[in-house]
């Protein structure tokens, strides 16, 4: 095992017809480093992320990225005609790809729905299989691409839980983007917050884990993300 | 007549859509006793119709060589099984439309394949089809006669240029119609383009594929009917042209009849094959 980064991005522009959408950005995430992008809506981290996960072209800087990659999407993306199983196993080599699936599909809470048809999974279970497929890869590094925004509270939260266990169990290195402050304090060493294509923040998060939103120190972060994301307490309530 | 019926099965074929055709839910008890009686209650008017055509017929009414009684047409289908002209006839006819049906899929699926997979492909072969879809199959009788005799070959091969389109149209639509957020996720998943086709885009096209072949079924036996009334010495055409030449009226509804039953029965056939290779789709599912 070696000690180089798992991503390693040198001033990497990104234009489109509308305008310029990252700006010579530079990013170094490290082995088993649980990093979170912030941004609104439209500040370029799907870019960022469809960029790293080799789905755009990069046509200006440097971006090194561990082959060992994979994505879990805001949508499940799961192949409506494969069992649950053969989702997870789908593109897995090696002779055991079954019993691999069932186990990785064991560490989601899904041992149960192994023979089970996408379309009757409801959305909570449908992303667990997401984690699952990504997992059975043993990824270096697992990029997130808002993988809780369409599920409900509840739902979300005991994700997080899943996603932190499975992180502190496989230590893969995490690129989690959202747009979810509390999201992000909660799991992530590191928060970065992208704002018109730049890097306006690496905030390193040293509070030990579980984490509490109430803690002094965890809502002083709170505080120094909202104002670097611009926004200030009344509109966070109002929002 | 036939044209324009031609026309418009060639047009739902185009525009037709296996997510919104069997888009039914399964009745619950109560609303399936009820659709039972509906359904009693729709064989009503069928029987009384039945019943004044026999009347009609019995009284002198209608003639037997305009028309047939229904008693008269099921005493002569009777008779036409147990001497062997139906069952010799049926099975030229058959194997004409299975034939014929069986090039079709497999040259249809074969350039659906090419036009869908490759640019290259679709620059050379979508077009060429789209220009031909739109000359009226029955248009080359005359055509095929010339070129390919009075033999089998000219009705085989015309259902099988009926029957291609539907099948070509609604397969390369299925390939060409998979959700890029699903061939995304493939990438990202390190599929190998060899393995994106095999599990992600032949099955996402296999019900659009299942569509066209429904359609396909049906124009076989369209262009059957035509194919087998022209210089035909055998199947279910031939049988009833070789009727009107004896004003036998009940021979020709005999074979209508016939056309309309395999009809119904090939398009059941493909229905049951979309139940058995759709199950992954939650209404299949709970109805089979």
């Amino acid at each position: 095992m070696n000690d180089s980064p798992v991503l390693r991005v040198r001033n990497l522009t990104r234009r489109f017809a509308a305008g310029v959408v990252l700006k010579s950005l530079d990013l170094t995430i490290e082995r088993g480093e649980f990093v979170a992008l912030l941004g609104r809506s439209g500040s370029g981290k799907t870019t960022l992320l469809r960029t790293l996960a080799g789905l755009d072209e990069v046509s200006e800087g440097d971006v090194q990225v561990s082959p060992e990659s994979t994505v879990v999407y805001q949508e499940p993306r799961l192949f409506p005609w494969k069992r649950v199983w053969h989702n997870v196993a789908l593109g897995v080599r090696t002779p055991d790809a079954r019993r691999r699936a069932e186990a990785a599909l064991g560490e989601v809470e899904l041992a149960h729905r192994l023979n089970a048809w996408p379309l009757t999974l409801s959305g909570g279970e449908a992303q667990r299989v997401a984690l699952a497929r990504a997992l059975i890869r043993e990824p270096e590094l697992l990029l997130l691409d808002e993988p809780f925004a369409s599920l409900d509270a509840l739902t979300r939260t005991r994700m997080q839980g899943l996603v932190g266990d499975l992180w502190a169990r496989h230590r893969p290195a995490v690129l989690l983007v959202t747009h979810d402050i509390d999201e992000a304090l909660l799991l992530a060493d590191r928060v970065l917050v992208l704002s018109e294509g730049r890097l306006e923040a690496d905030l390193r998060v040293d509070l030990p884990r579980p984490r509490d939103d109430g803690e002094t120190r965890f809502v002083h972060l709170r505080r120094t993300l909202r104002t670097a994301l611009g926004v200030t307490d009344k509109q966070a309530i109002a929002a | 007549m036939l044209d324009a019926v031609l026309a418009q099965g060639s047009r739902i074929g185009l525009g037709g859509n296996a997510r919104t055709t069997t888009g039914q839910v399964a009745p619950r008890p109560r609303r399936a006793l009820h659709l039972h009686l509906g359904s009693m209650r729709r064989l009503v008017s069928p029987l009384l119709l039945l019943a004044v055509w026999q009347a009609a017929s019995s009284t002198g009414l209608v003639s037997a060589q305009t028309l047939a009684s229904p008693l008269q047409i099921m005493l002569t289908a009777r008779d036409l099984l147990n001497d062997g002209t139906l069952t010799h006839n049926l099975a030229v006819s058959l194997v004409r439309a299975g034939v014929g049906l069986g090039l079709a899929i497999v040259i249809g699926v074969s350039l659906a394949l090419v036009a869908g997979l490759s640019r290259i492909g679709e620059d050379l072969v979508d077009a060429p089809i789209q220009m031909l879809r739109t000359i009226p199959v029955l248009a080359l009788v005359p055509m095929f006669i010339l070129w390919f005799g009075i033999g089998e070959m000219p009705k085989i091969l015309l259902v099988t240029l009926g029957a291609t389109f539907p099948i070509y149209l609604n397969l390369y639509k299925g390939i060409r119609a998979i959700d890029p957020k699903l061939l995304e996720a493939a990438r990202t998943l390190g599929l190998t383009h060899g393995e994106t086709v095999r599990h992600v885009i032949l099955p996402g096209a296999l019900p659009d594929l299942l569509v066209g072949l429904r359609f396909s079924v049906g124009i076989s036996w369209l262009m059957l009917v035509v194919a087998e009334q022209v210089n035909a010495n055998a199947g279910i055409g031939h049988m009833m042209m070789d009727a009107e030449d004896f004003l036998r009226t009940d021979i020709i509804l005999v074979g209508m009849l016939v056309y309309a039953l395999f009809g119904l029965a090939s398009d059941q056939g493909v229905r049951l094959l979309e139940r058995r290779l759709l199950v992954w789709r939650p209404q299949a599912h709970r109805r089979g």
